[in-house]
C-alpha cells in the first residue's frame, strides 16, 4: 500500500509544482512571483522527504535540511532587496 | 524499502503521505486559485504546515516503525519550517504592501477593497522611517 501511497505522493507533489509555476509566470505582482518560489521550495522539500522513503536512505534528509535553510534566505533576500533596494546594508 | 512492515505501519505511514500530498495540492491550488496577493498568502502555509509535517512525520514513523532507526532530521526540518514560515510571509507581505504604496504596476487592490490605513496618525512600517527610540531607529550611528 505504500508504494500507492509513494506514488500519489509525488503525483499531487509533481502537480503542486505545476500550479505554482503557472502563478510564477503569470504573476501579475513581483510579490506574487517571491510567494510562488517559496512554495516551490516547499514542494521540492517534500519530494526530497518522499524520495527519502522511497529509497530507505537517510541522506536525503540533509539535503532536504540544507533547501529548507537556502529557501529561506532566499525569499528573505528577494524581499529584501524590493523593500530597501539592497541585501546587506 | 521493506516489504515485511506489519499492516499498521503500512496503513498510518500511507495515510500520512496521502495527507500530506492532498495539503500540498490545496496550499498550491490556493495560490492558483484566490483573487489577490493578501489571500494567497493563505494558501501555502497550508502546505507548509500540514502538509510538509505530515509528509516529515510520515518519514519517521516509516523509518522507526519498519527499518528500526530514529531519525530526527526531519523534526530539524519541521522545526526549521515552522520558524521560518511566519517570516518570509511577514517579508512578502511588506513587499506587496510597499509596492502597493509606491502605486507599482501588477499589485493589485483585493476584491475586499483597498488596504486599510493602522490606527493612529502614522504610516504603515514599510513606508516611513522608524520613530526615535524604536529598534529600527538607527540616528546617530
Amino acid at each position: 500500500m505504500i508504494a500507492y501511497a509513494l506514488a500519489f505522493g509525488f503525483a499531487a507533489l509533481g502537480v503542486a509544482l505545476a500550479m505554482n509555476l503557472w502563478r510564477l509566470f503569470k504573476g501579475p505582482g513581483v510579490a506574487d512571483r517571491i510567494l510562488a518560489l517559496d512554495t516551490m521550495v516547499i514542494n521540492v522539500i517534500g519530494l526530497i522527504v518522499l524520495t527519502g522513503i522511497a529509497s530507505g536512505s537517510g541522506t536525503a534528509f540533509e539535503a532536504a535540511l540544507l533547501l529548507a535553510m537556502v529557501g529561506f534566505v532566499g525569499t528573505v533576500a528577494y524581499a529584501k532587496f524590493l523593500l530597501r533596494g539592497d541585501i546587506i546594508e | 524499502m521493506n516489504g515485511s512492515a506489519p499492516a499498521f505501519v503500512d496503513l498510518l505511514v500511507s495515510a500520512l503521505l496521502v495527507l500530506g500530498g492532498v495539503f500540498a495540492l490545496v496550499g498550491s491550488w490556493g495560490l492558483v486559485r484566490l483573487p489577490s496577493l493578501m489571500e494567497r498568502l493563505h494558501g501555502p502555509t497550508k502546505a507548509t504546515t500540514l502538509g510538509l509535517g505530515a509528509l516529515l512525520v510520515a518519514s519517521v514513523a516509516w523509518f522507526q516503525l519498519a527499518e528500526g532507526v530514529w531519525t530526527t532530521h526531519e523534526l530539524l526540518v519541521s522545526v526549521f519550517l515552522f520558524v521560518t514560515a511566519p517570516i518570509s510571509a511577514n517579508m512578502i507581505a511588506k513587499v506587496h504592501l510597499h509596492r502597493l504604496h509606491n502605486g507599482e504596476a501588477g499589485e493589485g487592490i483585493t476584491p475586499a477593497g483597498p488596504v486599510p490605513p493602522p490606527p493612529g496618525n502614522v504610516q504603515w512600517a514599510t513606508h516611513e522611517a522608524p520613530h526615535e527610540g524604536t529598534p529600527g531607529d538607527f540616528v546617530g550611528d
